[in-house]
C-alpha cells in the first residue's frame, strides 16, 4: 500500500528537481501525443527544443527566444508575488491588452511629432493602464470582498471588447485604406521599441523583463514587503499576527502584476506586434501563468522557465511548418506541462511510503 | 434603430436557451463546491464536453450519444483534476487554471476536422396542450428536452442536499471535512464522486452551446461561460433555486444585448458584447457582501494522516 507521508518541511532536492522532472515527463507524453497524431515523436520534440537553438536557422530563432519570453517573463514575475501570497491574478491578458492600448493611444497621439520623450511616456501609460485595469479587482476584494480571481477573468473578455472597438474605431489607422488596426510603430521613430543591438532581439521589453527579476529577487529576500507577502502565502495566522496588513497586500501584488503586464502589452505593441489590432493578444497572459509555476514563483526560475516556454512557442511554429503538427498540440504541450508540474510537485512536501496496512 | 423589431416571445423563450448551459455547469460546480472542492477547470471541461459532444453527434447521427458523449467527456476531464487534487495534493486553484488551458488545448485539437460542419439538429418538444397555450406555450413549454432535464437537474440537486442522506454526507465533507473523517466517511470518495458529476455537467452544459445554441464547432467557443457559471455559484450563495434565478438573469442578458445588436441600436456592438461580463461583475460585487454561505472547507486540501 503506498502513503503519503508528510514532510517536516518542504524536500530542498525536489523543490530543485521537480520543473526537471515534469518538463522530461512532459516530453515523452507530449511525444506519445505526437505519435499519436501520425508524427514522429523524436523527430518533433527534436523540432521543438533542438531545432530554434542549434538548427540551421538558429541564427534567426535564438533572437525569438528574447522576443517571446520578454514578456512572458515580466508577465509571470508579477503574476508570481501574487501567487506566493494567496493572490490570484488569472487576467493578466486583459492588464496586457489595456497596457497596450494606452500606451499606443499615448503615442499615436503625438503623432507625426517626433521627440525623445514621446516613448517614456508610452512606457508610463502602459504601466498605468495594467495598472489601474487591475485596481478594478483589487480595489473591488478590498472593499466589497470579491473573489479577484472572478473579477479579473471577467476583465479579459470586456478587454478583448475593448481591443476590439479600438481597433475598429479610435485608434484606427486614418491612412489604412479602411482595414482594422492602428497606425505602425514600426514606422514611427519615436514610438518604435526598436532592438537595442539589431539581430540580437534584445529590445526595451526584455531589459525591463531582466530589471523585473532582479527587483523581484530583491523585493523577495530582502524587503518587509517581500517577507510579508511570503508569510501571507505559507502561515496566513500568522502573517495576522505578525501585523501584515492584507489589504496593502492585494492591492500591491494586484497592482505590481497589473502594471507589468500593462508594460509587457507596451513593449508588444511598440515593437514585435506594431500595431493595435483585433487579434493583438496571443494568450501571454495565460501562458505565464504556467511560466510562473514552472519557475516555482522564483524570479530566477521564472527567467528559466520564461525562456524555455519560449522555445515551446518558436520550436511549435516551427513544427507547425516543417511538420504540419497543428498548433493546438503545441498548447495541450504546454497545458501537459502545468499539469506534471503540480502532480510531481507533491513530492517536495510529502513522501511516498510503502506501509502495510492491518485491519484494526 | 427599431425596438419594435424585438419579439417579447421570441427573446424570453432564447432566453431559457440561452441560460441553460451556464445552468448546467453551475449546478455541477455547486456540488463539486459544497463538497468542498473549488474546480476552477470549468471553462475547460465545458469546451472539451462541447467538442466531444459536437464530434459524436456529427460521426453517429445522434444529438443524445452526443451529450452522454459530452458528460463523459466532461468527467475524464475532471478525473485528471481529481488525480491532481485529491491524490497528489496539490493546489486547487492552480489545478483549475491547468484544466482549462489544458482543455482549450485539447479541444482545438480533438475539433480542426469539425470546423465548418453542421450538427444533427435536435427536435423541439410539442407538448399536445401546453404547447398551444399562446405566450406561454412557445416561451416555456416548446424547447428541446435538454432545457427541461436543466431545469429537472435544478429540483434534483435542491432535493439530493437538502433532503436526502447522501446530501448531508456532502455537506458534512464540504463543511468540515476532518470531522467528517473523524466519523469515518471517506472524504477522498465523495470528493471523488462530487468532482466527476461536475465534470459530467460542465460536458453536458458545453455540448448545448455547440450542438444547439450555436450550433456549430469553433475554437474557444464557450468564451468565458464556464467562469460565469462559477460566479453564479458564488451569486447563488451555494443555493440551487439561486443558481436557476441567476442563470435566467444571464441568460436574459446575452440574449437582450443580442437582439439589440441586431435591431441596430446606436451603442457599438463590443460595448454591448461586454455587457454580460460587466453585469455578472457588478452582481459578484452586489452579493459578495454575503461570505457566511461558503463551505467552511471550500478549498482546502484535505490529508488523512493514520
Amino acid at each position: 500500500m503506498l502513503t503519503l507521508e508528510k514532510r517536516p518541511q518542504p524536500s530542498k532536492f525536489w523543490t530543485y528537481m521537480t520543473p526537471l522532472v515534469a518538463v522530461i515527463v512532459t516530453m515523452i507524453a507530449g511525444g506519445m501525443l505526437f505519435a499519436a497524431l501520425g508524427k514522429n515523436p523524436f523527430t518533433a520534440i527534436g523540432t521543438i527544443f533542438w531545432e530554434p537553438l542549434f538548427g540551421e536557422f538558429s541564427f534567426y530563432y535564438r533572437p525569438q527566444l528574447l522576443v517571446k519570453g520578454g514578456p512572458l517573463i515580466l508577465i509571470a514575475i508579477g503574476l508570481s508575488l501574487g501567487f506566493r501570497a494567496g493572490i490570484w491574478n488569472i487576467g493578466a491578458e486583459g492588464q496586457y491588452i489595456i497596457g497596450a492600448i494606452c500606451g499606443a493611444a499615448v503615442g499615436l497621439a503625438f503623432y507625426p511629432a517626433e521627440s525623445w520623450i514621446i516613448f517614456p511616456l508610452m512606457v508610463i501609460a502602459g504601466a498605468l493602464g495594467g495598472l489601474l485595469w487591475a485596481m478594478i479587482p483589487a480595489l473591488l476584494k478590498v472593499r466589497f470582498g470579491t473573489n479577484e480571481i472572478l473579477v479579473s477573468l471577467m476583465l479579459v473578455y470586456v478587454a478583448e471588447q475593448l481591443l476590439a472597438s479600438m481597433s475598429l474605431g479610435l485608434l484606427k489607422n486614418p491612412e489604412g485604406f479602411g482595414f482594422p488596426g492602428s497606425r505602425n510603430f514600426q514606422q514611427y521613430a519615436s514610438g518604435h521599441n526598436a532592438e537595442l543591438i539589431t539581430g540580437s532581439g534584445m529590445h526595451w521589453g526584455v531589459v525591463a523583463a531582466f530589471i523585473a527579476v532582479i527587483f523581484a529577487y530583491i523585493l523577495l529576500n530582502r524587503h518587509i514587503l517581500g517577507f510579508h507577502i511570503r508569510l501571507t502565502g505559507q502561515a496566513p495566522r500568522a502573517a495576522r499576527f505578525a501585523g501584515v496588513n492584507p489589504k496593502l497586500l492585494v492591492v500591491f501584488c494586484l497592482g505590481a502584476s497589473g502594471a507589468l503586464a500593462g508594460l509587457a502589452g507596451l513593449f508588444e505593441v511598440s515593437g514585435p506586434s506594431g500595431q493595435i489590432s483585433i487579434d493583438f493578444n496571443s494568450g501571454y497572459g495565460f501562458t505565464a501563468i504556467i511560466v510562473a509555476f514552472l519557475g516555482r514563483l522564483h524570479p530566477v526560475g521564472i527567467l528559466l522557465a520564461g525562456l524555455l516556454m519560449a522555445l515551446t512557442y518558436i520550436g511549435g511554429e516551427i513544427a507547425q511548418s516543417n511538420l504540419g503538427l497543428p498548433a493546438a498540440a503545441i498548447q495541450v504541450f504546454q497545458g501537459m506541462l502545468l499539469f506534471f508540474l503540480l502532480a510531481i510537485d507533491m513530492l517536495t512536501n510529502y513522501r511516498i511510503k510503502l506501509t502495510n496496512r492491518r485491519v484494526a | 434603430m427599431d425596438l419594435s423589431s424585438i419579439s417579447p416571445v421570441l427573446l424570453l423563450a432564447s432566453l431559457m436557451v440561452a441560460a441553460t448551459p451556464i445552468l448546467i455547469a453551475a449546478l455541477g460546480e455547486l456540488v463539486v463546491e459544497r463538497a468542498g472542492v473549488l474546480n476552477l477547470g470549468i471553462e475547460g471541461m465545458m469546451i472539451t464536453g462541447a467538442i466531444c459532444g459536437f464530434a459524436v453527434a456529427v460521426e453517429t447521427g445522434s444529438p443524445l450519444l452526443g451529450f452522454i458523449a459530452a458528460a463523459i467527456g466532461g468527467a475524464l476531464l475532471s478525473l485528471l483534476f481529481v488525480l491532481l487534487t485529491q491524490f497528489a495534493l496539490a493546489n486547487q486553484v492552480a489545478s483549475g487554471l491547468a484544466l482549462t488551458l489544458f482543455g482549450l488545448g485539447l479541444s482545438a485539437l480533438l475539433g480542426q476536422k469539425y470546423v465548418g460542419v453542421k450538427p444533427p439538429p435536435i427536435a423541439k418538444l410539442h407538448i399536445p396542450v401546453l404547447s398551444d397555450i399562446p405566450f406561454f406555450g412557445p416561451v416555456l413549454f416548446s424547447h428541446d428536452i435538454v432545457v427541461y432535464l436543466g431545469l429537472a437537474l435544478v429540483v434534483a440537486v435542491w432535493y439530493m442536499l437538502k433532503y436526502t442522506r447522501a446530501g448531508l454526507i456532502l455537506r458534512g465533507v464540504g463543511e468540515n471535512h476532518d470531522a467528517a473523517h473523524a466519523l469515518g466517511y471517506k472524504v477522498i470518495r465523495v470528493r471523488i464522486m462530487a468532482i466527476t458529476f461536475g465534470g459530467a455537467c460542465a460536458g453536458v452544459g458545453g455540448a448545448y452551446i455547440s450542438l444547439i445554441r450555436v450550433p456549430q464547432w469553433t475554437e474557444g467557443m464557450t468564451a468565458g461561460a464556464g467562469w460565469i457559471a462559477l460566479a453564479l455559484v458564488v451569486f447563488a450563495s451555494w443555493k440551487a433555486g439561486r443558481v436557476m434565478l441567476g442563470a435566467y438573469l444571464f441568460g436574459g442578458v446575452t440574449v437582450l444585448q443580442l437582439n439589440l445588436q441586431a435591431a441596430g441600436v446606436s451603442i457599438p456592438v463590443e460595448y454591448l458584447s461586454m455587457s454580460p461580463y460587466v453585469i455578472t461583475i457588478i452582481v459578484l460585487v452586489i452579493m459578495s457582501a454575503d461570505k457566511s454561505r461558503a463551505p467552511a472547507s471550500l478549498g482546502r486540501i484535505f490529508h488523512a494522516t493514520q
